[in-house]
């Protein structure tokens, strides 16, 4: 049509790959590439050069071989004669146990710390306000250190346990010993246990699976019973008392299992040099989990305190209004709509504490990086194959944590329309 | 009937004033609003007086014992004993005269006593060198000082020849004089020259033209090895390179984040997540063990050096995530204004975008420059004599065997003083550059 004819065509001309910015783009991403590429090849290159000048190959087959260490804490079956594999994993889960454990007591303390500095109480907040600033500004190495040493140093040995002029006692009703090997605590025995099953790889106790499936199955049914509650409440206005059917259906299930097995729990004793029986959480483990639980905890704080100062005023002068007492204003109207504001940082100080759990090094706990990423390359000498897989495990944990809690935050995220 | 009534009792004058009840007033009146005004309230309060009571009755003794002149912890125990500060656990007294002996071992690491005057001298540089940066009222001029005082930190510490350090200065005056001499060309032109030239240089121009100076005037100061370099210095070396280097990469990474360019988004977003997502301490140990395979053959260069790369990649990619967030954060509007006034992206992110978003992630950017700095103790574990490591070398001497509390006490406070100053400074940033009404 005479229409189009207005616009002047245009032919393509090379110059307008660098002036025409719809062009550009084009040549600098295909500049780029160009770059990255070569980049890479270099990179490769090198490596291939490097490793035939080493007579090295690149296998990830060293993994099968005998690791020929001994691990202290071992959660999984491990023994000398294991492979390199089986330590990795073996470090990969005393990585977890101390990123699940150093986790959950963070967010309570952070929780605690950071409503607590909001107080009208004058010298709680202050308190408060000296541990946040004194956790924050020191570097949570020297804080893993300073618990070491505390567990090291200032601990009764286990000999001090034993005789009449015992220096030390153990506390908890002599259940829990502290010594400067460790925390004994309790551990559950079952008369008639169930045995373990042998999944070739690792075997884990039936008595322990039954509990959790029972606990989760009762968790499950009390949910349906809270739902039908609401259900109930919503279609008659009036809500069926369930108190008592929730509390006998999350723990009566339970309560009998244990009984079924002849659940009791073994105390630890002073036999010999140190303590035997029940459960020894080692010196490494304590210091890693507390140094980094309160190191943790004072930045959760912060943004918790950020959080609750997030919501305004008028939330809680409206929840005043309506004649809620503080107590209740905090739990039903600041803190879910603070929420949203606290679990985005708050992921990102779960990653945070879950990569500072490969500090354990400093404290001699055996986790991914001691395992796999330290005391393996040292036999093996595979560094470049060691330090890739590590690090790939790490990246995987990673996301995994950050996807997990970006689904959670999904869920508790203000629905606007 | 009106006048019957008697009005005796009607007063004429006012009463004067009553005081308040003593418990309305004063301290009494305070301490039962803040510390005793509920039953939750005042058994927290009992509970924090009883906490503090505790500590200061855990610590204050043994710090009232402090023992300032000693040479060995046995000597420190002896004067202890002598003294009578002892409990039943032996000896109660704090021992400072291992921060006394080891004071220049604790600042300066191995580096050579006789040159303890270069660090020093660097450090007073470096206080000059950042005061324009930080405060608007220290006069202009000094900022060309700040410009050369990387040259002259590296050139002080390093040591060696002084031509190598101008040299590579050199580099970046070609950089400039291409940007400026080629500017008839075209913009593309002069930056692709301003880029290229320099790097040209400092491939095969820099090492044969400085070892030539070097032969004709061989001008310069004695080298100092980096294996040498320990102690706060060292923290301050690998924390001062990163947060300088890491703001203006992590400023490209956000951009390129940003970017409508698939490639370049996609190179952004797997360096930032890969780098978060991997401990420092991994990248660190790459560093030490690794960087080897991935240089050609034969090289080997400074730890110190691929240690600072290691933390400044590392800082990079958090900066980057800080930094997007504040371009977030900037209303639709501001870029669209840019675009109005006709303004190139280079210029809109130079003019208006990057003051504004900077300014917003004010907070994020000074948190990750003390998680950066906190993070260079880290380097013990690949070697490196930072404070922490020097503490262990200390108590592997047999005179200060056992000694942990003293030096775990300093290093913190150093620690805590540089943390907390940067916090307190960024605050006051943020107080100065407001510009909303209030």
């Amino acid at each position: 049509m005479a229409m189009d004819s207005g616009a002047p065509k245009e032919s393509f001309r090379l110059s307008m790959l660098l002036y025409d910015s719809r062009y550009r783009s084009y040549t600098i991403q295909i500049f780029v590439l160009f770059c990255l590429m070569l980049g890479a090849a270099w990179l490769v290159d090198n490596t291939i050069k490097n490793l035939a000048a080493l007579g090295k190959d690149f296998s990830f087959s060293f993994l099968w071989n005998v690791s020929g260490y001994d691990i202290s804490q071992r959660p999984i079956e491990y023994t000398s004669t294991s492979t390199h594999a089986r330590a990795a994993i073996v470090g990969l889960t005393n990585t977890i146990i101390l990123a699940v454990m150093g986790c959950v007591t963070a967010t309570v303390l952070g929780v605690l710390a950071g409503v607590l500095r909001l107080s009208t109480n004058w010298i709680v907040a202050r308190l408060m306000t000296i541990y946040i600033e004194t956790f924050r500004n020191i570097p949570a190495l020297l804080w893993i250190l300073v618990f070491g040493a505390v567990m090291a140093e200032a601990m009764p040995a286990p000999r001090d346990f034993r005789g009449a002029d015992a220096t030390a006692s153990m506390s908890l009703f002599d259940s829990v010993a502290i010594t400067n090997r460790g925390v004994y605590v309790p551990g559950p025995l079952f008369d008639r246990s169930l045995g373990s099953v042998d999944l070739g790889f690792i075997s884990p106790s039936l008595d322990a699976l039954a509990f959790i499936v029972v606990v989760i199955l009762s968790i499950w049914a009390n949910k349906r019973l809270v739902n039908h509650a609401t259900a109930v409440q919503n279609a008659t206005g009036i809500r069926p008392v369930t108190w008592w059917k929730s509390i006998l259906t999350l723990f009566v299930p339970a309560i009998l299992l244990l009984l079924a097995l002849g659940f009791h729990l073994e105390y630890p004793a002073l036999r010999g040099f140190n303590f035997s029986g029940g459960i020894q959480l080692r010196s490494s483990l304590i210091a890693m989990w507390l140094g980094l639980s309160v190191y943790t905890a004072a930045f959760i704080a912060e943004n918790v305190r950020a959080g609750i100062m997030a919501i305004s005023t008028g939330q809680s002068e409206a929840a005043a209004a309506l004649g809620m007492q503080p107590g209740k204003t905090m739990r039903l109207v600041i803190l879910p709509q603070a929420m949203r504001v606290i679990i985005p940082p708050l992921i990102s100080q779960y990653l945070n504490l879950t990569k500072n759990t490969s500090l354990g090094l400093a404290v001699g706990y055996m986790d991914l990086r001691s395992t796999l990423g330290g005391i393996t390359i040292n036999q093996t000498g595979r560094e470049l194959e060691g330090m890739m897989l590590m690090m790939l495990i790490y990246l995987v944990l990673s996301l995994l944590i950050s996807s997990a809690m970006n689904v959670y935050n999904n869920r508790v995220k203000l629905k606007e329309r | 009937m009106s006048d019957s009534i008697d009005l005796t009792y009607v007063r004429t004058e006012m009463l004067p004033e009553q005081t308040p009840p003593t418990n309305a007033i004063g301290a009494v009146r305070w301490v039962r609003e803040n510390l005793f005004n509920g039953i939750l309230n005042s058994i927290l309060t009992i509970l924090s007086i009883l906490a503090v009571i505790w500590i200061v009755m855990a610590i204050g003794p043994w710090l009232m014992n402090s023992i300032w002149n000693s040479d060995s912890l046995s000597q420190c125990r002896e004067i202890l004993t002598a003294a009578g500060s002892v409990n039943h656990e032996g000896t109660h007294g704090a021992c400072w005269g291992v921060i006394k002996e080891r004071w220049p071992q604790l600042l300066f690491g191995f580096y050579p006593s006789e040159l303890y005057w270069r660090p020093t001298v660097t450090f007073v540089m470096m206080c000059i060198a950042i005061a324009p940066i930080l405060f608007p009222s220290v006069p202009r001029k000094v900022l060309w000082f700040s410009a050369a005082y990387p040259f002259l930190a590296v050139f002080m510490l390093w040591g060696g020849s002084i031509w190598v350090t101008i040299t590579a200065a050199l580099g970046f005056f070609l950089g400039f004089a291409a940007l400026t001499g080629l500017a008839g060309f075209g913009t593309l032109v002069a930056t692709t020259g301003a880029i290229l030239i320099p790097i040209l240089y400092w491939l095969f121009g820099w090492t044969p033209l400085s070892d030539g100076l070097t032969n004709i005037m061989p001008w310069g100061i004695e080298p100092v090895t980096t294996s040498d370099f320990g102690g706060f210095m060292l923290s301050i070396i690998i924390g001062l390179s990163g947060i300088v280097l890491s703001l203006p990469l992590g400023i490209l990474f956000a951009l390129g984040r940003q970017s409508n360019m698939v490639l370049i988004k996609t190179v952004s977003v797997v360096f930032i997540e890969f780098i978060r997502g991997v401990p420092l301490i991994t990248l660190l140990f790459t560093a030490s063990l690794l960087l080897n395979y991935f240089l050609p053959p034969g090289t080997n260069f400074d730890l110190v050096l691929r240690v600072i790369i290691m933390v400044t990649l590392f800082a990079t990619a958090y900066m980057a995530e800080v930094i997007r967030g504040g371009l977030a954060a900037l209303p639709r509007g501001q870029y669209e204004a840019a675009d109005a006034l006709g303004l190139d992206y280079w210029k809109a992110q130079r003019l208006i975008i990057m003051p504004q978003a900077l300014k917003i992630s004010i907070p994020g950017i000074v948190n990750t420059f003390i998680g950066l700095f906190k993070d260079t103790t880290l380097v013990v574990f690949i070697g490196l004599m930072d404070p922490i490591g020097l503490a262990s070398a200390i108590r592997a001497n047999s005179a200060w065997q056992g000694i942990y509390w003293e030096l775990f006490i300093f290093i913190g406070a150093v620690f805590w003083i540089f943390c907390f100053s940067m916090s307190r400074y960024s605050m006051h940033l943020e107080r100065r550059l407001k510009t909303d009404h209030k």
